[in-house]
């Protein structure tokens, strides 16, 4: 496809390296000549100088070719105003970045009125995805398929556990048969696991699993469940705010700390039943104060992501809770992924997949379609939910009698409600949803999952 | 230094010329000439070469400035050299060093010869040496972007380590799209102009050697008066072509995408056409005196200022021979060269063009020291960065002419001769004047001065800074 990206920011630079990889011809417009020959001399794409709102500009980029355009600066307005130019001048898709909370709130009707294809809002999907970790306390990471019904949720396996030295062929044995492992992680190795593959204490597993059986699960695996009851927030951002009525809802007690006495005094205007500390959140004394120790769960939001990482260690140290860090640029995951920092958070990816779920399933109207995608592990996985069509290559066929690739599990097959967990005698139908994890990138179609030739 | 991945490309430019040297041998097999075998042994044996150097896809494919710079200096080496063999093997250039003159002047698109009887030369070896002025014309750095599916961004600094002009940019968001463009349009050039030739009842292989030698704008002719035997239809149609090669491909790519608009605004192909224009009228004013026909002497002086502006060198006159002035100016122009992204050599038209803006600002900001002046280019800000490279590149440009001419005076031929060889290398060009002139050629120069030449032959295509760097101790140092 030819996309157009409109501001080279922390997000759009990462659209642009994704979406390159993924084989689309990328366009990307920015107001600052020095950033724009920075990306075209590390990416494979072309650079615009100039406001990407601006009619010419866009004509310059190759609007009027475009099957998509997709504004990330940092301003709502300009990005509103991008996309309505774009749609008048080239009528193409567009996406937008809409993150201001008062905007978001009417977001339906500008995302009409606009004609928007899509709008993204980083920050409330990072509160959606700490708010969804939250209410799975012992998960590391979740991804939910199937609207919600199947999910992906790594744990570790903790030591003493009946996972810890097992062979995963043995699981439905003498754990349970509805354990499927789809990834494990251990130390800076990733597996798509096989029935051969023996489980230790620390590994990071992935498992697939029903939303209802969830709890037996854990208990069957040894990894405690206590629900959250009250969660402290560093920092008063826009994820804060709304992380805090997410959970206001479900009847979580929630404290936030920030520093800034008149943004405490906006949130508890616009947060009545949070309770908002006035505080510098990295003051130790301010955070005993405030019951850290006692805290179900601790998530660090503030600006710096050193200010971050440095309190979810401390939280870590000296509480039980569970902890949430939010990182905007990641940069040395390897160090990252190796300190009890708990789950990591970077809103900049979570929009660059929403983006690319997007793109995959409108590229692709025949067949099968992408109907979720996440990138897991530091985008080194991918798990894919498709919606099988009437005339893909892979119905019909018992799973055993299909070269799948390597390093590729299908994991589910949800069909009319029902959800199974494959073995070799089952067939895939049409309109069934296949779950499928993989090491490869780029999946388009479900019959991208064979071997080629 | 990844020297890793610089061995996989240069394999991969080996295995290219090999496969552009079954060209000569086929050309061998259709004359029946026994040279053929030569350039089919000299190909297999850069195939097995070449591929045993790309057998193994290096790990590490992490590629910077310095990799693009040095891949590019080496590959045109290696170009070069492997160039060389068949002339030498074959008996029909007897030196190396003599060879390797004749190849890099073909490969640089420059076109000074060494040969004084370019008709006793068997086809297949005439046809490789107008054969490398059309591989060198567009880089085969940029071919092979074009062919073989490269990873990540990084390449942009092999297209831009190549490709002439101070600002090189992509067409369309893909490298190798954009590479593949670039061939199209050249290559669809290449055959109208074997056509027009053709047309004009030039024998076929002559129209080949003739298109290739105009496309590249290299100048290597296959007679030893280079185009004048042929009919003024054919020296019109070399003198287009000529003209249109000068241009910079982004005007072409802009006219096949229908912007017009954006087209006929681009500043540098403006004053490219009206440095042209003006100086043929010059010329034809001041040579006009000396011959009494004027459509003759127009016709001479549009396709001499044709050759020289865009540096291709072929020759229906013997300029030599024309009053000062016209002398002067041709030089003049040698300098200038042809547009940016172009196939041309020289300065290039949008460097002069900025040159006299960075002249006309500081002028005006010696009068008024509080003034402030933007540089801009085709409506756009030119940015500090771009303005200082383009002033080093002159810097650069100039060390390079007086050194190479303080070591071709080493000869001890008249200073015009010194002068004009370094100039009509270093800038591409071929002829020059004087004992290098469009009749002579470079024969009688001492091996020393050749390999002098040889460098600024390179150093000239590349843009100097590549070959340059080759020499920088820091780029090999560790870190």
């Amino acid at each position: 496809m030819n996309i157009i990206i409109v501001g080279c920011g922390k997000v759009g630079y990462a659209l642009a390296e994704q979406l390159n990889d993924e084989g689309h011809e990328i366009t990307i417009i920015d107001k600052n000549d020095a950033v724009i020959r920075t990306v075209t001399s590390t990416l494979d794409i072309i650079g615009v100088t100039g406001n990407g709102s601006s009619f010419r500009v866009q004509l310059e980029a190759g609007v009027d070719k475009a099957d998509l355009l997709i504004a990330v600066t940092d301003k709502d307005e300009v990005n509103m105003l991008a996309c309505l130019i774009a749609k008048k001048a080239g009528n193409c898709r567009t996406i937008a970045r809409v993150r201001d909370p008062e905007y978001y709130e009417e977001i339906n009707y500008i995302r009409d009125e606009l004609g928007l294809s899509l709008s993204i809002n980083p920050e409330w999907a990072a509160a959606y995805e700490i708010a969804k970790l939250i209410q799975v306390p012992s998960a590391l990471e979740l991804d939910s398929f199937a609207k919600g019904r199947v999910n992906l949720v790594k744990v570790k396996v903790p030591i003493d556990s009946v996972l810890d030295g097992i062979k995963l062929r043995d699981i439905p044995a003498k754990v349970g048969k509805d354990i499927l492992v789809c990834i494990v992680e251990r130390r800076h190795e990733v597996i798509i696991p096989d029935g051969s593959c023996v489980l230790q204490a620390g590994d990071a597993i992935s498992i697939i699993m029903p939303l209802k059986n969830a709890s037996q699960i854990y208990q069957k695996i040894g990894v405690s469940v206590k629900p959250i009851k009250n969660i402290m927030i560093a920092g008063g951002s826009t994820i804060a705010y709304y992380l805090a009525k997410i959970l206001l809802n479900s009847k979580v007690r929630v404290k936030i700390i920030e520093k800034d006495s008149a943004r405490c005094k906006q949130l508890s205007e616009i947060l009545p039943k949070a309770s908002i500390i006035n505080g510098d959140a990295t003051d130790k004394a301010v955070l005993l104060e405030e019951g850290i120790k006692k805290a179900d769960a601790i998530a660090s939001l503030t600006d710096l992501d050193e200010e971050n990482i440095l309190l979810s260690l401390y939280a870590d140290k000296v509480s039980e809770a569970k902890i949430i860090t939010k990182i905007n640029k990641i940069a040395f995951e390897e160090v990252i992924g190796e300190m009890p920092v708990g789950s990591i958070i970077c809103p900049k990816n979570l929009t660059a997949e929403q983006i690319i779920q997007y793109i995959r399933a409108k590229q692709n109207s025949f067949g099968s379609n992408v109907e979720t995608m996440y990138k897991m592990v530091d985008n080194k996985v991918e798990a894919l939910e498709f919606k099988v069509g009437a005339h893909s290559k892979v119905i019909n066929i018992p799973l055993e009698n299909l070269k799948l690739k390597d390093n590729l599990l299908l994991c589910c097959i949800f069909r009319n409600g029902t959800i199974k967990t494959p073995s070799g005698k089952d067939t895939i139908m049409p309109g069934d949803n296949v779950i499928v994890v993989t090491t490869h990138k780029g999946l388009k179609d479900i019959k991208d999952i064979l071997r080629e030739g | 230094m990844n020297y890793s991945i610089i061995v996989y490309i240069l394999g991969w430019v080996m295995t290219f010329e090999s496969a552009f040297m079954l060209l000569p041998c086929l050309t061998a097999f259709i004359y029946k000439e026994e040279n053929g075998l030569i350039f089919l042994i000299c190909a297999v044996v850069t195939a097995i070469v070449g591929r045993l150097m790309t057998i193994k896809k290096p790990a590490n494919n992490m590629f910077y400035a310095k990799e693009g710079f040095v891949a590019v200096a080496l590959s045109w080496i290696v170009l070069s050299i492997i160039g060389a063999v068949p002339f030498y093997a074959s008996g029909e250039i007897p030196r190396p060093i003599d060879a390797i003159f004749e190849v890099v002047s073909g490969f640089t698109t420059t076109g000074a010869s060494i040969l004084s009887d370019i008709e006793s030369m068997s086809r297949c070896m005439l046809l490789w040496r107008s054969f490398t002025h059309w591989i060198g014309g567009m880089g085969v750095l940029v071919f092979l972007l074009a062919i073989l599916p490269m990873t990540g961004g990084q390449n942009i600094y092999l297209m831009r380590a190549e490709s002439p002009g101070p600002s090189v940019g992509k067409l369309v968001p893909k490298m190798r799209k954009t590479a593949m463009v670039l061939y199209m349009i050249y290559t669809v050039l290449t055959l109208a102009e074997i056509i027009f030739l053709i047309v004009g009842k030039m024998p076929v292989f002559d129209a080949v050697c003739t298109a290739f030698g105009t496309a590249g704008t290299g100048g290597f002719g296959i007679k030893n008066d280079s185009i004048s035997g042929y009919s003024s239809y054919i020296q019109i149609v070399v003198t287009i072509f000529m003209f249109l090669f000068g241009v910079n491909f982004n005007f072409y790519f802009f006219v096949l995408v229908k912007k017009f608009k954006d087209a006929f605004s681009m500043e540098e192909v403006k004053w490219y056409f009206i440095l042209y224009i003006g100086s043929v009228v010059a010329i034809t004013i001041n040579i006009t005196n000396n011959i009494s026909n004027l459509g003759g002497n127009l016709k001479h002086a549009a396709f001499q200022t044709a050759s020289i502006m865009t540096t291709t060198g072929f020759s229906t006159a013997d300029f030599d021979s024309w009053p000062q002035f016209s002398r002067a100016l041709l030089v003049v122009l040698m300098f200038i060269g042809a547009c940016a992204g172009s196939t041309g050599g020289g300065m290039k038209v949008s460097r002069i063009i900025l040159y006299v803006k960075y002249f006309k600002k500081e002028v005006s900001a010696s009068l008024h020291s509080r003034s402030v002046k933007i540089i801009k280019s085709d409506d756009k800000v030119l940015e500090g960065s771009i303005i200082k490279a383009t002033i080093g590149f002159l810097m650069a440009y100039i060390i390079v002419t007086i050194v190479s001419f303080l070591l071709v005076s080493l000869n001890n031929f008249d200073l015009e001769t010194s002068f004009t060889a370094v100039v009509a290398t270093l800038n591409n060009i071929g002829p020059g004047l004087s004992r290098v002139g469009p009749t002579c050629n470079f024969n009688l120069f001492s091996d020393f001065s050749k390999s002098v030449l040889i460098f600024d032959m390179l150093a000239g295509r590349l843009e100097l800074f590549p070959i340059l760097i080759l020499f920088a101790p820091q780029t090999w140092r560790r870190g």
